[in-house]
């Protein structure tokens, strides 16, 4: 029982990333109509925000004290963040709190990202067949990583969760089994309560506004929407930056439990596809829920009673199940009757 | 593109090509690239998207695990190998039954379905061929270190009289290294053109582009296109288990990452590039890829400064610093920009663009022009199909 659980929660922070994303490209789908192969470059970025946030907070001024001398006979230097010199405690804080805070960075240059980007490319391609619009994504998403490449290099760059919750916490107490059983990473429930809350942040958006209302009629009948002197393509531009700034939180927050590479967001894009189709193109619901589920499913394949019996099944669980129900279940499983069925 | 060609034209089409292909030694030489290694990665890479373009240049379904029938090709040649002795013939036939194999498997599936979930289909194919390549399949395919032919393989036909020697692959004593080995290669380029000709001129071609225009006609004339499709999946997947097995020819070693996806984008990419559904453009693709590869991932900061030295010392530097950026380490990024703007402006690849600049001198209305236009837009139209 105790192992289900801690199967279950290992399961949800990454099935929260999944389904972080894959909100994105299903939303960006249902509005636009196209398939974005570069998501998982915007998820790559927003890690990379949090980096940069960290690097800029962390500059440091050298004070050289020239009474003091080092071992090696040099004037003795210390370093202090620009940060902690001016605000004093305050800057401690932020120091700790970087990736948390680093949000503030990422949101403005996401939303930024997302709207040059629909503006500049996405938007000449919505009447493009969709091969051409994997093509030309595919090729973006190249770009942004080699130029991120080329800026941070190609090692992966860890990032430290503040120190309240770096630690682990022992989960099973709470649930009444034996204590140590299911000890879980604080950050990792940390991360599954931030983006359960983003979810809702974007359903609530849509449900309650008369923007979102507007964009899920669009999403409905785009002909129509336009008939009624709604200009739904400029909506739809915030839609992509919207799905654009999902993607770099999904990432911000993702940089204490895997430390940013560039080419991470090629290994989550193949990922959050797969979870799109299974839970139904340009379904919001069903990228949510297939995102925790095939994150649930893969942690289970990785148990080792599992993977005795069925050995490798961990490697190839969540393309299995994507291919058993594409071919069962067209429309994936909440995907609207007569949408992108063939 | 629409013209008629006659029979006469496609032999003297096949005949140049050969020509090309067997001269590329002598006419590529001045540009750098003619050497053994170079060339043989034209000719392979060039027969694995001209399969790849008989599935999408003629059915229009993109398949995004390509690689998939590489690697295979890649591990039954090395088996072969390593059971049958180092000639490269056992090895092609192991590769082409193994791919076959594996095409029909996998393209019966993912058929089922079309568009975007095609290719989704095929990628999560090939991830789990990679994955599975990795880790569980160590026995079968030595997982990260990559399989690779030992002194100690049965070799049924010449493991005994081994020498210490490097085991390299030797039709009848011939080595396939250097111009051998390309020449090897270039000779089932050859045959693999002069097949992928025959397909794009036969009833079965046309079947195939109706599929392209027009899949929900097809059914409603009540014909099935399904074995259509899947003999053209089979037949590209062979393509690529074949140009597997020759790299493996070539360098007797097979690894996982050839399965990677980012492998099967590559593909698509030499595909787009020369011109997806036309006969030479997949083939120029990938010798313009492979050629770049090779030239810009070799450039660094020194030859960029020996390159701009006629410059002004206050303009080199920026234009150095800048241009760095897209060589050597960034050469993706240069990848990635060709494409972008490739996808953008000319989507039917660089033939369109041939076949554009035909238009204009064919427009050109002038009398003394005409000829030198006429026959001008013969030779393009020649070049785009």
């Amino acid at each position: 029982m105790d192992a289900i659980v801690l199967q279950i929660l290992n399961g949800l922070d990454k099935g929260g990333a999944y389904a972080l994303i894959a909100l994105g490209l299903t939303l960006i789908f249902g509005t636009l109509g196209v398939v974005n192969f570069a998501h998982g470059a915007l998820f790559m970025l927003g890690a990379f925000c949090a980096v940069a946030f960290n690097h800029l907070i962390g500059l440091e001024q050298v004070v050289v004290d020239p009474t003091k001398t080092t071992a090696w006979g040099t004037p003795l230097e210390t370093r202090v963040p620009y940060i902690e010199a001016w605000l004093g405690d305050t800057g401690t804080a932020m120091l700790n709190y970087s990736v948390p805070l680093s949000i503030l960075l990422a949101i403005p240059v996401m939303l930024l990202v997302g709207y040059v980007m629909e503006r500049g490319l996405i938007r000449h391609f919505y009447k493009r067949p969709h091969a051409e619009q994997i093509l030309v994504t595919f090729g973006l998403a190249i770009v942004l990583q080699e130029i991120i490449k080329s800026y941070f290099g190609a090692n992966p760059i860890p990032q430290a969760a503040p120190d309240m919750v770096r630690g682990a916490m022992d989960l099973g107490v709470l649930m009444g089994f034996d204590p140590g059983t299911v000890v879980y990473p604080q950050w990792r429930i940390v991360y599954l309560f931030f983006s359960l809350s983003v979810i809702g942040a974007v359903f609530a958006f849509l449900q309650f506004t008369t923007f979102g209302m507007v964009v899920r009629a669009g999403m409905a009948d785009r002909e129509t929407v336009g008939f009624l002197g709604i200009n739904i393509e400029r909506r739809f531009t915030l839609v992509f930056a919207m799905a654009a700034v999902v993607a770099g939180l999904a990432g911000v927050m993702y940089t204490p439990i895997l430390p940013p590479d560039y080419h991470m967001g090629m290994d989550f894009l193949v990922l959050s596809f797969v979870v799109v189709v299974v839970g139904g193109m340009g379904s919001l619901p069903g990228a949510v829920s297939a995102g925790f589920l095939l994150g649930i499913l893969q942690s289970f394949a990785s148990m080792n009673e599992v993977k005795t019996i069925l050995p490798g099944i961990d490697q190839i669980i969540i393309y299995l199940v994507a291919v058993i129900i594409l071919l069962v279940r067209p429309r994936g499983l909440m995907g609207r009757k007569g949408v992108m069925e063939t | 593109m629409m013209t008629k060609f006659s029979p006469g034209s496609d032999l003297l089409m096949f005949v140049l090509f050969t020509a090309a292909i067997l001269t590329m030694p002598i006419w590529l030489a001045p540009i750098g690239a003619g050497y053994p290694d170079l060339l043989q990665k034209f000719a392979i890479f060039g027969l694995f998207a001209l399969g790849f373009n008989i599935l999408f240049g003629l059915t229009g379904y993109l398949s995004f695990g390509h690689a998939a029938f590489l690697g295979i090709g890649s591990y039954a040649a090395v088996w072969s190998f390593k059971l049958l002795g180092m000639n490269p013939l056992p090895a092609l036939l192991f590769s082409v039954v193994f791919s076959s194999l594996f095409a029909v498997a996998i393209g019966y599936v993912s058929l089922r379905r079309s568009g975007i979930y095609f290719s989704i289909l095929t990628l999560a194919f090939a991830q789990m061929s990679y994955n599975l390549a990795y880790s569980v399949l160590t026995p079968i395919t030595n997982g990260e270190t990559g399989l690779r032919v030992l002194q100690s393989d049965p070799r049924l036909f010449d493991g005994a009289s081994a020498a210490s020697g490097p085991l390299i692959s030797n039709l009848f004593g011939i080595e396939m290294t250097g111009y051998p080995g390309f020449y090897f290669c270039a000779a089932l380029l050859i045959i693999g053109f002069y097949i992928s000709q025959r397909i794009f001129r036969s009833p079965f071609g046309m079947m195939l582009r109706a599929v392209k225009s027009n899949q929900n006609r097809m059914s409603y004339t009540g014909l099935n296109t399904r074995p259509y499709t899947l003999a053209a999946f089979v037949i590209s997947g062979i393509f690529s288990g074949v140009a597997g097995s020759l790299l493996a020819v070539t360098d007797p070693l097979a690894g996982a990452e050839r399965m990677q996806w980012t492998a099967s984008g590559e593909v698509v990419l030499m595909t787009i590039l020369g011109g997806a559904g036309t006969l030479l453009g997949p083939i120029l693709g990938a010798g313009l890829i492979k050629y770049f590869e090779n030239i810009f991932s070799a450039y660094n900061e020194q030859t960029l400064h020996a390159i701009f030295s006629f410059l002004p010392d206050f303009m080199e530097g920026p234009v150095v610093s800048i241009a760095s950026l897209f060589v050597g380490e960034g050469w993706h990024l240069t990848l990635g920009l060709l494409f972008m703007v490739i996808v953008i402006f000319l989507p039917g690849g660089i033939m369109e663009g041939f076949n554009r600049i035909g238009k204009l001198f064919r427009r050109r209305p002038s009398q003394p022009t005409k000829r030198a236009g006429h026959s001008h837009s013969a030779a393009s139209a020649h070049a785009a199909e």
